[in-house]
């Protein structure tokens, strides 16, 4: 019986313990430890540096990363929030802050650079305003962002003949493609060797396909950031009434006449159809050489340039220019976001606030993994891709040309994707007309109602 | 006396056998299943707490055109699954206990099930693909047409329910085997004696005495086609357009992408009523409790 109860006046003990705990550590006296989770490998040494660099400047912080795969990521972030345990500090994306703002899971900086006095104007233009929720509430600093390019198989192009510089000069209409369409269709080749362009072309029985169609990334056709954003854009088309907007523009003619001509390709033989794209993924189709052409992120220029073998030359073109006149990029930037239930807010902001500085977004540049948001840092980036060997002009052109969209942020945005990718898939296999994209416009439009 | 006091030493023990047991189904299977019931009552997002809603999940389910697409295809997949896979699994069954002891067959038959899952899958998945995959590569070569086994919307079903009788075949093989090895030889001996063929005797002598394990294996597999998650997952993913979104896989989606934690949860408990219904109706349609050995 004794037993019992000092069981239970230890039990009752606990909290107590614990409410001494976070009631003391949030001053800055004493070791803190603030977990940081990303999902990108390729930034985890950079990161790492970082995080070293920033623990000797701040020997009473332990910066402890945890990094794991996309498709677990936002699971294990989202558990993490529900069970009380999340990381402190988490690189967040646009498409989930928006509902993490909603449920108040993470903490507003505004206070923080009001009080460290930071300057946002120093990061790339827009790049801010996409962490700013709807109130002009600041959650995130930016550390990079990413643009859309061609990645092609120079050995293809030099085999048809397609010079780099017709490359960076193509432009594009959905009436009838532009040289956009002539120069895929030429790289299009088929079994007997017949270009997509010549008398005698087997559309059934293609060899190279011009361009890659890629739809199986969960949501990639949704807001077709890699696949027909850009030329969607460069036609005029916005998504939404603008940032964190309330309703979507799937029935717009300069969104149906760019998914017309696009599908276009697929009857001709220039793309694979829905069906023969299902499998082994866009980059090694091109390595393999099963494709000349696919439009992709700049996150993906380490791995297409690591994959070089003796048929396979990556290169880099930028998209075509469009009936705007101009080219057209999806502009998507990352940032950190802090949780709400930190027990150490102040040690984390200063986490951020050094991730979204010019010195740890120089070590992010130099591991030329990705574009860091601040000029400075982009073009020791830029320098350090090309040390490398990679020319990735054709991806920061769009940032220096002024020609980027932003991604459009709004609430509900899994339920958009989860209605969107049926019915473009519908589209794209033929089953159903472009025009049912208006029906689905509906039914995105009905959720924000 | 004697016996009440023997009887009242064997609960103790018994009770305290079954604690560790107890745990795991309280904490596991019971508690969920409640909360999750609740659940499907409520609007429930994960981050905020659920507010109770009533039946309004599952009316919307009712009028939900993915939903009644999900179930059609779960139907398709069970069938080709199930139907192919016992059929396939009862002729190796009797070929190996009818004509081989040996232990390498028996292994040989069972390897693909002690592959994990979704690395069938995805070898699978890379062998059809269209353009580098060596089965279209052999297709092509025997003067075919190149198919888009996973990526077409009348082959994406059929395509994954295969790959799965591949996996599952040889489990269910064994499973039959050691059901048929429990049958005693002399019957199969008078049924000689009587003249009996190797087709009469597996219709009138092993199918009626096997027919007890055949309710068992058929149960087992019927219950778990209908949970098709893992193969979807790593390679249509429920696409293209609906045709591999099967009713489990949409669940997933609906809680763990979509964060709608109450739809998920009332779309559980509907596969939930259903799959107990199907169980009781095989089980008393194949009179599983019975035997026809009793002599």
């Amino acid at each position: 019986m004794t037993k019992a109860l000092a069981g239970i006046a230890a039990l009752a003990v606990v909290p107590l313990v614990l409410a001494g705990c976070s009631a003391g550590s949030a001053t800055t006296d004493g070791p803190v430890e603030i977990k940081y989770s990303l999902w990108d490998a390729n930034q985890m040494p950079a990161y790492q540096q970082c995080a070293d660099d920033f623990h000797a400047a701040n020997p009473d912080i332990t910066i402890t990363i945890d990094q794991s795969g996309w498709e677990d990521y936002w699971q294990k972030i989202n558990t993490g929030l529900v069970s009380g345990n999340s990381a402190d500090v988490f690189t967040s994306h646009l498409a989930y802050y928006p509902e993490f703002v909603l449920n108040d899971q993470i903490l507003p900086l505004d206070d923080y650079i009001k009080a460290d006095g930071i300057d946002t104007s120093i990061y790339q233009d827009g790049l801010v305003d996409l962490w700013k929720s709807p109130e002009g509430v600041q959650y995130g600093l930016p550390k990079d962002f990413d643009t859309i390019a061609l990645f092609y198989n120079q050995q293809l192009t030099d085999a048809a003949g397609i010079t780099a510089e017709q490359l960076g000069a193509l432009d594009w209409n959905p009436d009838d493609g532009g040289t956009y369409e002539d120069v895929i269709a030429h790289l299009t080749v088929d079994k007997d060797g017949v270009r997509g362009d010549e008398a005698g072309f087997d559309k059934n029985n293609v060899e190279t396909y011009g361009i890659w169609f890629e739809a199986s990334n969960a949501g990639a056709l949704g807001d077709g950031q890699t696949q027909w954003s850009y030329l969607a854009a460069a036609n005029g088309w916005e998504a939404t009434d603008g940032p964190w907007g309330s309703s979507y523009n799937f029935d717009a003619p300069e969104f149906q006449d760019t998914i017309t001509w696009w599908r276009s390709l697929i009857e001709k033989g220039y793309m694979p159809s829905l069906a023969a794209q299902t499998g082994i993924s866009w980059s090694d189709q091109l390595t393999a050489g099963s494709v000349a052409l696919a439009s992709n992120g700049s996150w993906m220029t380490g791995y297409v340039f690591g994959a070089t073998t003796d048929s396979f030359t990556p290169a880099v073109a930028p998209t075509p220019t469009g009936p705007t006149g101009e080219r057209a990029s999806m502009f998507n930037g990352l940032a950190d976001n802090i949780w709400a239930g930190t027990k150490h807010p102040e040690e984390a902001w200063e986490w951020v606030k050094y991730m979204g500085s010019l010195d740890c977004q120089s070590v992010v540049a130099d591991a030329a993994v990705v574009f860091p948001a601040i000029p400075e840092a982009t073009d020791a980036a830029v320098e350090a891709f090309a040390a490398k060997g990679v020319d990735v002009n054709a991806f920061t052109i769009q940032v220096d040309e002024g020609t980027t969209f932003l991604f459009p942020i709004t609430d509900h945005k899994s339920d958009v994707n989860a209605l969107m990718t049926p019915a473009m898939e519908a589209v794209m296999s033929g089953k159903e007309p472009v025009s049912s994209l208006s029906a689905a416009n509906d039914q995105v439009n009905a959720l924000f109602k | 006396m004697a016996a009440k006091v023997s009887r009242d030493n064997q609960i103790v023990p018994a009770m305290l056998f079954l604690i560790p047991a107890s745990i795991g189904f309280l904490a596991f299977f019971l508690w969920p299943t409640i909360r999750g019931i609740y659940l499907s009552f409520t609007d429930y997002n994960l981050l905020r707490d659920p507010t109770f809603i009533g039946f309004q999940n599952y009316i919307d389910i009712f009028n939900d055109a993915v939903f009644w697409r999900s179930m059609a295809v779960t139907f398709q997949y069970v069938f080709i699954n199930v139907g192919l896979q016992t059929v396939i699994a009862l002729a190796l069954a009797v070929l190996m206990h009818r004509f081989t002891r040996s232990m390498v067959i028996r292994g040989v038959v069972v390897l693909p099930y002690l592959i994990a899952n979704v690395i069938v899958a995805l070898v699978w998945f890379w062998l059809a693909d269209y353009s580098l995959g060596l089965i279209n590569a052999a297709i092509d070569w025997l003067g075919f047409s190149k198919i888009g086994f996973f990526g077409s919307e009348a082959w994406a079903m059929p395509t994954i329910a295969l790959v799965n009788v591949w996996r599952h075949v040889g489990y269910t093989a064994l499973l039959l085997f050691a059901g048929l090895q429990a049958i005693p030889r002399d019957v199969y001996e008078a049924a000689e004696v009587d003249g009996a063929g190797e087709f009469r005797v597996f219709r009138s002598v092993t199918l009626p005495l096997l027919r007890p394990v055949l309710a068992f294996v058929l149960v087992v597999t019927v219950v778990g086609s209908f949970q098709i998650f893992d193969t979807i997952a790593v390679t249509t993913g429920g696409g293209p357009v609906d045709a591999t979104r099967a009713i489990n896989f949409y669940i997933f989606e609906r809680a763990f992408e979509r964060f709608d934690f109450g739809y998920a949860s009332a779309l559980a408990v509907i596969l939930m009523i259903l799959l107990a219904t199907i169980a009781l109706i095989q089980n008393r349609l194949l009179r599983a409790n019975e035997s026809d050995m009793e002599r």
